[in-house]
């Protein structure tokens, strides 16, 4: 399969090939203005502040119950006939469901959106096996038709236009081209129908695992995922750790961000709370339901007071959203499961630093992730944290840590940190820069490709400052 | 030690120490206070601007509105339970009509062709709604199984104007949901729509391309 | 977001705090915002041995390093008058980060002391000095970036536009995406020039397309790189710092 592939290895050059094609650009441009908009009105009759505190509240509550609430989950979840499977990493996950496939000589795999699954390459893991993995939300769809990984956590498709979806579907299903969203959408309906009434299992995602009930919730708006828990005779649902919530009314709360944040609507068109599997006198439903419970670094994140905010995260991409980087070079170029800002603090502990140090530094701090995240994770704090580790001055807790140090960066800032600890002779630099000002260097290096070099002036602010206290009159010293 | 323990011990042998859970305020997703009519306005509001669709009707004579609703819409076979008395109204009213009736209370292995391709509407009833956010709430029955409500082009759904309640919040909180869940329990708040097609939005993607939502009234004056 | 902070009242004296860009690049603008403070009666006393806050080293995570550098400044501010910052970004680290670089370290309340006295040059002029203006200057149309530091760290969208609406002659403009950042973040712009630049193209054509010829911001690193980008690209748009416009039209 000729997989275009990206990875965070690459940001440089992915950025500089995203940046330069007209048709990314707009295409992310546009979605992200409408998208900004939308939330900003959704949440405009709301008490965005107070909601947002309990849904950080009700994040960081579950992290502090963490294993009981796990081991409540599973003990419930059986007890409704769940069985629930854990797994160490991401492959660990994709042979356990690979297993429950094979035992039930399930040949073809339906899939609704899940992230996680994205996350551990299942799609790949079943086809080496011989077991079709199809997806069935409509963007995740289209982009498999394309051979590509999706660009956005919730938008999957968001990098394609009408035009280009147009001619995927032509070139892949034989669909005559048009620009009729209603035909290409209606098209893709009648060919997954076809797929979910012969699947043998259905694989989702979950947004929210209830400890107190055994529930697992999953939001969505096209029915792919009801339909995905439904109608195929085994459901396995995956998902991470840290999905669980205590109790059913922390889910309203979590449910009324998630919605709004993401794309800006007041709810979803569905909200399936799956608690059990078909039951003796039901009629329809799947008669096995499986959750698989991922930890894949998770463990490891929840050892730090400051990273394990990272796992607050409900997955709503509204700091992609709102991110001036991701809106300039798309979801691809971070070259990760989960782009944009929660990519860039989750992705390293995932992957190691080696593999993903370029993506804490693509950020210019600018606070408008920190600021929408709808359970108030510190994300440019984060990122910060994640730099320091980077380059060796962290605790150690991140794979990779130290990647970045390098013996000319050390010198340089303990030479900062020298001439700004040693006063004199920091204003004899500045002084010196004045004055040969016109000796400066007018190329400096990428800065000077797209600006002019900045000048020093030719009087420091210290100078100034002397020449304008010696022009008043003298006052007593008052330091 | 197995993978589930490995888990459970590291994340109970937490090295940065054991963390405080914090203390919730619910206060943000209830009480609002808003009279029946404004729960009813609101509801109807924001069913109706996510493309569902409400037809009034009383209590006594809402089965003239769902043949109506079904004429209008041109529907020939139409789902529905057995059991329930919306079902056992709708039966009443149809029967021998120019609208087929198809049991929906059969296992889906014995009809899933038919009803993926031939049956154009699914009638269900429901537990109640959600004036916040212009949703109904299901618990699909053996009477009413769940594919009724996904499968068909067309879904109606028969709500009672008093079971219009304010938020999810007391909806959870009043009828006791953590107490006994069901196998399945649903919100749905307009037909089945995507935007993955450049942000334009487009219906009836997997389930259904239309919601007609009945709701009755006691009163006798709608 | 920010706690909504009590302001003090008048006091009559403050330190300065000029930061390194300014003292480097625009030593105009750190003096025009003490003859502002000054004109309201305000003695500025200007500790002669301050460098740089440490921020460019904390953003790159080099603490130790920024530990350091901040701890010399820590020293400099003995008495308790409050310490003004013609910087959203450089005050914000002041502010917001010095606590947390500090916790668990023998500077910690020292640090929490001091973070509690900072202020932006503009959060200054409006909450504490309740600056009046008289304008002088001739009928102008201006645009305002507030750097993403003072916007979004030290929650300071408003203060800036609220000095310039005290000038009775200023228009101040509306451009697109005003809250979007300009793309300097200092390292950022080093580490990602490309992405920078794509930031900073934006901002520039949103601010000519507002349709004047002159912007101002509280921040110099910002308009370093948006006048630095205009020049680039021979515009005729001129930046400068919101001190020096305020100065320049009132005296």
């Amino acid at each position: 399969m000729n997989v275009q592939t990206f990875t965070p290895r690459e940001f440089h050059r992915q950025a500089h090939e995203a940046l330069a094609s007209p048709q990314i650009r707009a295409n992310f441009r546009k979605a992200m203005d409408g998208l900004m908009i939308k939330r900003r009105d959704v949440f405009g009759d709301w008490d965005l502040e107070a909601l947002r505190e309990l849904g950080a509240n009700i994040r960081l509550r579950a992290l502090a119950k963490l294993p009981d609430l796990l081991e409540q989950l599973e003990a419930n979840c059986e007890a409704n006939g769940i069985r629930v499977h854990w797994a160490e990493d991401g492959e660990q996950a994709c042979r356990v469901i690979r297993e429950l496939c094979e035992a039930r000589n399930a040949r073809s795999v339906i899939k609704g959106k899940s992230m996680v699954s994205e996350e551990m390459h299942l799609n790949a893991h079943l086809e080496a096996a011989g077991i079709e993995a199809l997806e069935s939300d409509l963007g995740e769809y289209l982009v498999q038709l394309n051979e590509q990984t999706p660009s956005h956590i919730i938008m999957p498709a968001i990098h394609l236009n009408t035009d280009e979806i147009s001619g995927i579907l032509h070139d892949k299903t034989g669909l005559e081209r048009t620009r009729d969203v209603d035909i290409m959408t209606a098209a893709a309906r009648a060919q997954l129908r076809e797929r979910f009434m012969a699947a043998d299992v259905g694989v989702s995602g979950v947004n929210f695992a209830v400890a107190e009930t055994g529930t697992l919730c999953l939001v969505e708006n096209e029915g792919n995922g009801r339909m995905t828990t439904t109608v195929p005779p085994v459901h396995i649902a995956v998902t991470g750790i840290e999905k669980v919530v205590e109790q059913l009314r922390d889910v309203p709360p979590l449910y009324a961000l998630l919605t709004r944040s993401a794309t800006g609507q007041h709810v979803t068109t569905y909200f399936n709370m799956i608690s059990s599997p078909r039951q003796e006198e039901e009629h329809d439903g799947p008669k096995e339901v499986h959750l698989v419970l991922v930890d894949n670094g998770r463990s490891r994140i929840y050892q730090d007071n400051e990273l394990l905010d990272t796992l607050r995260c409900i997955r709503c991409g509204a700091c992609m959203n709102h991110c001036p980087v991701y809106t300039r070079v798309g979801g691809h170029t971070y070259g990760t499961t989960y782009p944009g800002p929660i990519g860039s603090i989750l992705s390293p502990h995932l992957m190691g630093l080696e593999e993903t140090q370029d993506l804490p530094t693509a950020s210019s701090l600018c606070g408008a992730c920190g600021e929408v995240c709808p359970v108030k994770i510190p994300i440019p704090d984060l990122l910060v944290r994640l730099r320091k580790e980077s380059v060796g001055e962290g605790r150690g807790n991140v794979p990779g840590a130290g990647v970045k140090r390098t013996r000319k960066e050390v010198a340089a800032w303990k030479g900062f940190q020298w001439l700004a600890t040693h006063p004199a002779a920091w204003r004899s630099g500045v002084a010196v820069a004045g004055k040969l000002r016109a000796l400066m260097p007018t190329r400096l290096g990428p800065w000077t490709d797209y600006r002019t070099a900045p000048r020093p002036a030719g009087t420091s602010l210290h100078a100034l400052v002397k020449q304008h206290q010696a022009k008043k009159p003298a006052r007593e010293e008052s330091q | 030690m197995s993978v589930r323990d490995a888990i459970l011990k590291r994340l109970r042998e937490r090295a940065d120490g054991a963390l405080v859970a914090p203390e919730s305020d619910f206060a943000v997703v209830t009480n609002r206070g808003w009279s029946r009519g404004e729960r009813l306005e609101r509801f109807e509001r924001l069913l109706t601007s996510v493309h569902g669709e409400v037809v009034h009707a009383s209590r006594d004579g809402w089965t003239t509105a769902l043949a109506k609703v079904l004429v209008d819409k041109g529907v020939r076979r139409l789902t529905l339970g057995r059991k329930h008395p919306v079902a056992v109204e709708a039966r009443e009213a149809l029967v021998g009509g120019e609208v087929e009736l198809v049991d929906a209370d059969r296992d889906i292995e014995t009809w899933q062709r038919e009803l993926f391709e031939t049956v154009e509407a699914g009638l269900t009833s429901t537990r109640g709604a959600i004036a916040e956010t212009g949703s109904l709430w299901l618990w699909p029955t053996p009477d009413e199984p769940r594919l009724v409500s996904l499968v068909v082009p067309l879904h109606i759904a028969v709500l009672d104007a008093e079971a219009v309640e304010d938020t999810l919040f007391d909806v959870i909180e009043r009828h006791g949901w953590a107490t006994g869940m069901p196998t399945n329990a649903l919100l749905i708040s307009g037909p089945s729509k995507t935007a993955d097609i450049e942000q334009t939005l487009a219906y009836g993607v997997h389930g259904p391309r239309e919601l007609v939502v009945l709701v009755r009234h006691a009163e006798e004056t709608i | 977001m920010t706690p909504v902070k009590l302001y003090p009242t008048k006091p009559d004296k403050v330190y300065f705090y000029g930061t390194c860009l300014v003292d480097m690049f625009f030593p105009e603008a750190g003096l025009d915002g003490i003859r502002l403070l000054e004109r309201e009666g305000i003695e500025v006393l200007f500790p002669e041995d301050q460098t740089c806050c440490g921020q460019p080293a904390y953003t790159s995570g080099y603490h130790d390093e920024a530990r350091a550098v901040a701890a010399a400044q820590l020293d400099l501010f003995p008495k308790p008058w409050p310490i003004v910052v013609p910087s959203g970004s450089c005050g914000g680290m002041m502010r917001t980060h010095y606590p947390s670089l500090f916790a668990g370290t023998e500077h910690e309340a020292r640090a929490e002391e001091l973070a509690g006295r900072v202020f932006e040059l503009t959060e200054f002029l409006v909450h504490v000095c309740h600056l009046k203006l008289e304008d002088r200057g001739h009928l102008e149309k201006v645009a305002m970036h507030t750097s993403c530091s003072a916007r979004r760290e030290m929650g300071l969208a408003e203060t800036g536009p609220a000095l310039l609406a005290k000038l009775g002659q200023v228009e101040l403009v509306e451009q697109a995406r005003a809250a979007e950042c300009c793309g300097f973040g200092g390292t950022f712009a080093v580490r990602h020039p490309e992405v920078s630049a794509a930031m900073v193209e934006d901002k520039a054509c949103a601010i000519e397309a507002a349709g004047t010829a002159r912007f101002v911001t509280s921040d110099c690193g910002c308009l370093m790189n948006i006048a630095g980008r205009l020049e680039h690209q021979q515009k005729t748009v001129k930046g400068e710092h919101i001190a020096s416009y305020l100065w320049r039209r009132t005296s």
